[in-house]
């Protein structure tokens, strides 16, 4: 199912010195991710997956193995990779549409141009009507909507999304789990989607990846073989249920080990 | 005797109105803090946002300016007489050593607090580092930085007044201490009111540049 691999990882590692030592955030990491794939990457909390987000979008460094796209090694951010991060970054000073057209003229578009694919952008996540509204009078679910905007806007090759509907709230969540698999089902693009939550790992994509605990690397791989157009419905079906189950038995050994781990060095 | 009463007060200020010297005191006192205070931040503006954005350039000031901040302003007086005379050009260094040092610690916390994804956002995009600066950090730290302004203002015009007691031959500072001199305590009281409506004044004033410039930060 994954024809051209767009994304390869191999062998990736990486240490942080600290004033207690060394920690191991990754190693050996192993990881594809084929043209206009969709792959979830899971884990407990401080298993190194935004580490590694980081890394393929360039903003770190790596010290063990390569990461490249269409196999270019990768050493530094670039505009063909759109990052929405975690938390919001809309600046504050600029609208809707300015935020879109901010990331289009740092792109090379003249400003009328930028102007434009802005207001398509905006329209595409469904807030044509707010192009002029500044972030402050954005709910947070509408702040990553103009972010995903914003990072769809100038043609990436990929998308890299680090738990960008992490700190919403559940149905907020849910609705942009819908909107995501909508726009992505019709425009389709290789997707790299960090997140913790299993429900929203396995509704939006072709396969999600497993982290294990620190050092981190890639414990299993479990396609997602549901039918596309998704809906919310699907969430009910046996299939659905037993995928999930798979994915979160799988990271509650790695919970299950942390919790041992913590008691053995209590006691 | 010492202290007057707010009749007096009044009386004496409509007095050094009618003579011409409140309002000559007051603009010459302006002008002073005006100039050294724009002068002071022209330096820490720059200094300030790139020591807040180089840890390199934080490592080499911020331990000196820290230094020459716990040296008292006052201490300074006789010497920038003996440097820079009585005159203007001696208000605006004592203004300057007042509250330049102040000013880069406080501009370069400002530009800290820019959070990180802002810059890393700069840097998905490939835009270069001076770019990144001007588009996206000095914009986001703006709002922080005038509010350091507007803090700072207020200690400039308390360097202003203890240069001009010291020595000075006019403004607000000059004619409390000429009022001391003839036990004038309707004098001192007036214009020590004076000074808080002009510091109240200015400070407000800078409030409300501040709601009219980042008016994005309130529209909700």
């Amino acid at each position: 199912m994954m024809a051209v691999p767009k994304l390869v990882i191999r062998g990736l590692g990486k240490t942080y010195r600290t004033d207690r030592g060394e920690v191991v955030a990754l190693a050996g990491v192993d990881l594809e991710v084929g043209e206009n794939e969709f792959v979830a990457l899971v884990g407990t909390s401080g298993c190194g997956k935004s580490t590694l987000l980081s890394i393929v979008a360039g903003l770190e460094n790596l010290d063990d193995g390569t990461v490249g796209i269409d196999d270019e090694p990768i050493t530094a951010p670039g505009l063909d990779r759109g990052v929405v991060f975690q938390s919001y970054t809309l600046l504050p000073w600029l609208t809707a549409e300015g935020n879109v057209a901010f990331a289009l003229a740092a792109a090379g578009r003249t400003s009328s141009e930028a102007r434009e694919v802005a207001r398509e952008q905006l329209a595409l996540v469904g807030l044509d009507g707010f192009e002029d509204a500044y972030p402050n009078e954005l709910s947070g679910g509408m702040k990553q909507r103009v972010a995903i905007a914003r990072a769809l806007s100038y043609r990436p090759r990929m998308l890299l999304m680090d738990e960008p509907f992490g700190a919403l709230d559940a149905l907020t969540r849910h609705h942009m789990q819908e909107l995501l698999t909508r726009i992505w089902e019709r425009h389709r693009l290789t997707v790299l989607f960090i997140t913790h939550d299993v429900e929203e790992a396995v509704y939006l994509s072709d396969r999600v990846a497993v982290m294990s605990n620190r050092p981190g690397r890639i414990k299993t791989v479990v396609p997602i073989d549901l039918p596309r157009p998704r809906r919310y419905e699907l969430l009910s079906t046996p299939e659905f249920q037993r995928l999930h189950r798979t994915v979160l038995d799988s990271i509650r050994e790695e919970s299950i080990q942390v919790a041992q781990l913590g008691r053995a060095l209590e006691g | 005797m010492f202290l007057p009463s707010p009749g007096q007060v009044v009386q004496r200020l409509s007095e050094l109105a009618g003579r011409g010297h409140l309002v000559n005191d007051t603009l010459i006192s302006i002008y002073r803090i005006s100039v050294g205070f724009l002068i002071s931040t022209a330096f820490a503006l720059p200094i300030g946002v790139m020591i807040g954005c180089y840890r390199h350039w934080e490592a080499a000031i911020e331990p000196l300016v820290d230094f020459i901040r716990y040296m008292p302003v006052v201490a300074f007086i006789p010497l920038t007489i003996f440097w820079a005379g009585t005159g203007d050009a001696q208000k605006f260094l004592i203004i300057w050593i007042g509250t330049f040092f102040q000013q880069v610690l406080l501009i370069m916390d400002n530009v800290k607090s820019v959070p990180r994804d802002f810059v890393n956002l700069g840097r998905t995009l490939e835009m270069s580092e001076a770019k990144i600066l001007i588009r996206i950090v000095l914009p986001s730290a703006m709002p922080a930085i005038w509010d350091s302004m507007r803090i700072s203002l207020g200690w400039a015009w308390t360097w202003l007044v203890v240069a001009e007691l010291v020595a000075a031959t006019s403004g607000l500072g000059y004619r409390i201490t000429t009022a001391q001199r003839f036990f004038q305590t309707d004098t001192i009281f007036g214009y020590l009111l004076l000074l808080g409506v002009l510091g109240l004044t200015t400070d407000q004033a800078m409030k409300l540049a501040h709601r009219r410039l980042f008016r994005y930060l309130r529209v909700r």
